[in-house]
């Protein structure tokens, strides 16, 4: 990372810590914010984000890690989530899983080569009478079969 | 009105009105203990009071300098009306509960505890370094587990970091009882180490995971002395130290600090408080170290150059009116400070004295002015320095410690791995019959002693600073600064300079103000009272990395709390009340070396050379 996407990332962290205070507890919405802006958090905004906040940077780096949701490294520009848990695979949620890894070519991150989705197989998300499901960015998709997956997820 | 509650019983409000009519904090609740009938003070957690009726309750991350993590589970028990177990460390007892501590329920989850922390604690006991020294291994003992109940991890999971010139980290022995987490963070205000990922993937981890050597820890090993088990350890020199002992060319010396020798005791099974001082001397000679010195004896050098520098400071302040001139001076004697400062106050280097550690110092004249009046090659010596610390071994592997051509100082050993060393050469040491110092720097003055306590650098400071400026010796009695003593975290004081000789008398009515802190979250607060410019006005400025000062160090013996470390400054004190010599300029031996050696005076041109040095800005960012 250069200089100048430092600062960008600087700049935006104070604008953040402004708006939500330097209290331990905004750390959670401004790391949200953050990533909802540049995908992932990466080390040196970590850090950036610790002091402006007088805390310590393992800290910012311990929430990170404890969180599903909260991201350390690149990933793709939409996240995919399907759900593993009995329901949905008795009804075929490997499968799809394993046609949209195919479709997309992804690599063993999950990620597509071009870089637009990655996969995340998760836990239960609830919608177990709905399933097999399917959660894109923030968007639920209920019921779905290889066939339609593939198709929402070609129009990303 | 409690009974007309629908609500479960383990859910019902706990109060304490019905409690002979008494209520509040500050009152008494009875309770029952194992079905004994005892009074105790409201609001106290049941592991206290357990501790006070002599009622052993097994405990993994309690540790008294740190707060309540209730993370370990171990010292559950059972409360009567409860549906399940509660950690009797968090819990404040504030109605008249009925307590059992080994009933067949607590025991059976203790042992299903031990048996999980078992399944994943990989190694064996005696390939160790804290053999019979562990605390999760005495709990195995104590609890009777003769087999994996649940399994035992056979392949190790995490690499070894030993990365560090100080501190190991073995993960794999690691049972997340966040004892390290809570010292590096509350105790000492670091923050290195953290708890990272979630459930069974939880480890605890630096930031990014990156090696020691690259984050900003400062070496204290505090983290050390609090680890339950092995997963936390020194950097052992002792092989190497072993094959200089029994290379015939090689002339080893060893320097010993003071507060080893008021704790080595303890490794030998003695209490703390015991000085081993002389028994310390016969057991490192009959190991094969050629010759031994007294560490104090550079302490008491140091003092001579700091207590300089800073009537230099001060004399540039006030005669010379320069603005550059930074008051308060910092003591530089702790390496774990140094790097502390380093890291986290890089634009306040200046503030710190120049003035080597006694360590640097004494491995700086062994290889110049003792190569020299010995008529040994320099390159032959091998300086080692028994310290308390494990900075010390960061310290003496700096790349610019090496102002006498060779590397000033070879190996730092701590307390723990001398202990070790004598036990292997087959030595009791506490049978040992007691022995002095080699010369020529066997002569040390009480104040090089005190050093070990904190306070005891500007104790001994002011002794020689006051009597330099005034010609009496300082206004307190029997020389003892009561105020420099202590385990206050924070303490200050001042002395005021009056009938100043002709030469200082630019002090003449200066209240010359200090203050002594210890453990770095204390030295924290100084340094940003420093920065909100509100220490304006002070003179001189103790800080020691560790709680207590030296005598709390990341080397010394485990345990460590508050009590072993009061003993072991009472001991320090008690042996330095005994010496005839206490004050550092009253030193023989340091009144012939600046005669000899450093003939141009304390600050010198040939002592800037030698016993001062210059720090790196290195910065909080992690690249």
């Amino acid at each position: 990372m250069n200089e100048i996407e430092k600062n960008i990332r600087r700049e935006f962290i104070h604008e953040l810590i402004s708006t939500h205070g330097a209290e331990r507890t905004s750390l959670l919405p401004v790391l949200q914010e953050f990533q909802k802006k540049f995908g992932y958090i990466d080390g040196h905004s970590q850090q950036e984000i610790a002091f402006a906040m007088n805390i310590h940077p393992v800290e910012v780096n311990s929430i990170i890690s404890f969180y599903s949701f909260l991201y350390e490294s690149p990933r793709g520009r939409n996240t995919v989530r399907i759900c593993r848990n009995i329901v949905c695979d008795f009804h075929g949620s490997n499968e799809i899983a394993d046609a949209v890894r195919k479709e997309f070519k992804m690599n063993s991150g999950n990620t597509s080569g071009d870089g637009n989705i990655t996969l995340e197989i998760t836990n239960c998300f609830g919608l177990c009478d709905k399933s097999p499901s399917m959660i894109v960015n923030e968007n639920v998709y209920e019921k779905i079969d290889k066939d339609s997956a593939l198709k929402i997820l070609r129009g990303l | 009105m409690k009974k007309e509650l629908r609500s479960p019983v383990s859910q019902r409000p706990h109060t304490a009105e019905d409690v002979n009519g008494k209520s509040g904090i500050g009152s008494e609740v009875s309770i029952e203990l194992n079905g004994e009938k005892i009074k105790v003070a409201l609001g106290k957690s049941i592991l206290d009071i357990c501790r006070e009726n002599k009622i052993h309750i097994p405990t993994l991350c309690y540790h008294e300098d740190l707060c309540i993590a209730g993370n370990c589970r171990l010292c559950l028990v059972e409360i009567e009306g409860m549906k399940n177990l509660q950690t009797a460390c968090s819990f404040p007892v504030t109605s008249p509960v009925k307590i059992k501590t080994f009933s067949d329920k607590v025991r059976k989850a203790r042992k299903h505890i031990i048996d999980l922390l078992l399944s994943e604690h990989y190694g064996e006991c005696y390939s160790c370094v804290r053999n019979n020294n562990c605390e999760l291994q005495t709990l195995a003992r104590e609890h009777g587990i003769d087999s994996y109940e649940f399994g035992h991890v056979c392949e190790p999971r995490f690499e070894i970091d030993n990365s560090s010139a100080a501190v190991i980290r073995e993960m794999d022995k690691c049972i997340l009882c966040r004892r390290c987490v809570r010292t590096c963070i509350d105790l000492q205000e670091v923050g290195v180490l953290e708890a990272i990922n979630r459930g069974y993937e939880t480890k605890i981890s630096t930031f990014l995971d990156m090696p020691l050597a690259d984050v900003i820890c400062i070496n204290c090993g505090q983290c050390i002395n609090r680890c339950p088990t092995g997963a936390l350890h020194a950097n052992d020199p002792s092989d190497e130290i072993w094959k200089a002992i029994e290379d015939p060319r090689k002339h080893v010396v060893l320097q010993t600090a003071p507060s080893p020798r008021a704790s080595i005791g303890e490794e030998f099974g003695l209490s703390p408080g015991h000085s081993m001082t002389g028994q310390l001397n016969t057991a490192a000679r009959r190991i094969g170290f050629d010759k031994v010195f007294d560490t104090n004896f550079s302490a008491d050098l140091t003092i001579m150059e700091e207590g300089t520098e800073l009537l230099n400071r001060l004399k540039k302040a006030i005669v010379d009116k320069d603005e550059n001139v930074k008051l308060p001076q910092f003591t530089s004697c702790s390496p774990g400070w140094v790097k502390f400062i380093e890291h986290f106050y890089p634009e306040k280097l200046d503030y710190l004295s120049t003035a080597k550690s006694p360590q640097q110092m004494f491995g700086a004249v062994l290889k110049t002015f003792y190569a020299e009046e010995s008529g040994i090659d320099p390159a032959d010596i091998v300086t080692v320095a028994l310290m308390p610390c494990a900075a010390k071994k960061f310290e003496c592997n700096r790349p610019e410690m090496n102002s006498s051509g060779f590397k000033d100082v070879d190996y730092g050993l701590t307390t723990r791995e001398m202990a070790k060393m004598i036990r292997e050469a087959g030595l009791v040491l506490p049978e040992l019959p007691k022995s002095g110092f080699d010369d020529p720097f066997g002569e040390a003055t009480g104040s090089g002693l005190i050093f070990g306590s904190t306070g005891g650098v500007m104790e001994a400071a002011l002794r020689t600073v006051y009597e330099l400026v005034t010609g009496r010796p300082v206004p307190f009695d029997g020389l003892n600064i009561d105020v420099c003593r202590g385990m206050k975290g924070i303490k200050e004081a001042s002395v005021k300079l009056e009938n100043c000789k002709e030469e200082f008398s630019f002090l003449e009515g200066v209240d010359l103000k200090f203050i002594v802190a210890h453990g770095t979250a204390n030295a924290k607060v100084v340094m940003d009272m420093l920065k909100r410019g509100e220490l304006n006005g002070y003179h001189f400025v103790e800080i020691m990395a560790c709680p207590g000062g030296c005598i709390g160090g990341g080397g010394q013996p485990i345990p460590t709390s508050e009590s072993i470390r009061k003993l072991r400054a009472k001991a320090i004190y008690e042996e330095e009340g005994l010496l005839q010599v206490r004050k550092s300029h009253e030193n023989p031996k340091i009144k012939y070396i600046y005669e000899k050696y450093f003939t141009d005076g304390p600050c010198g041109k040939l002592s800037h050379k030698l016993l001062h040095t210059g720090y790196i800005k290195r910065g909080k960012l992690i690249k």
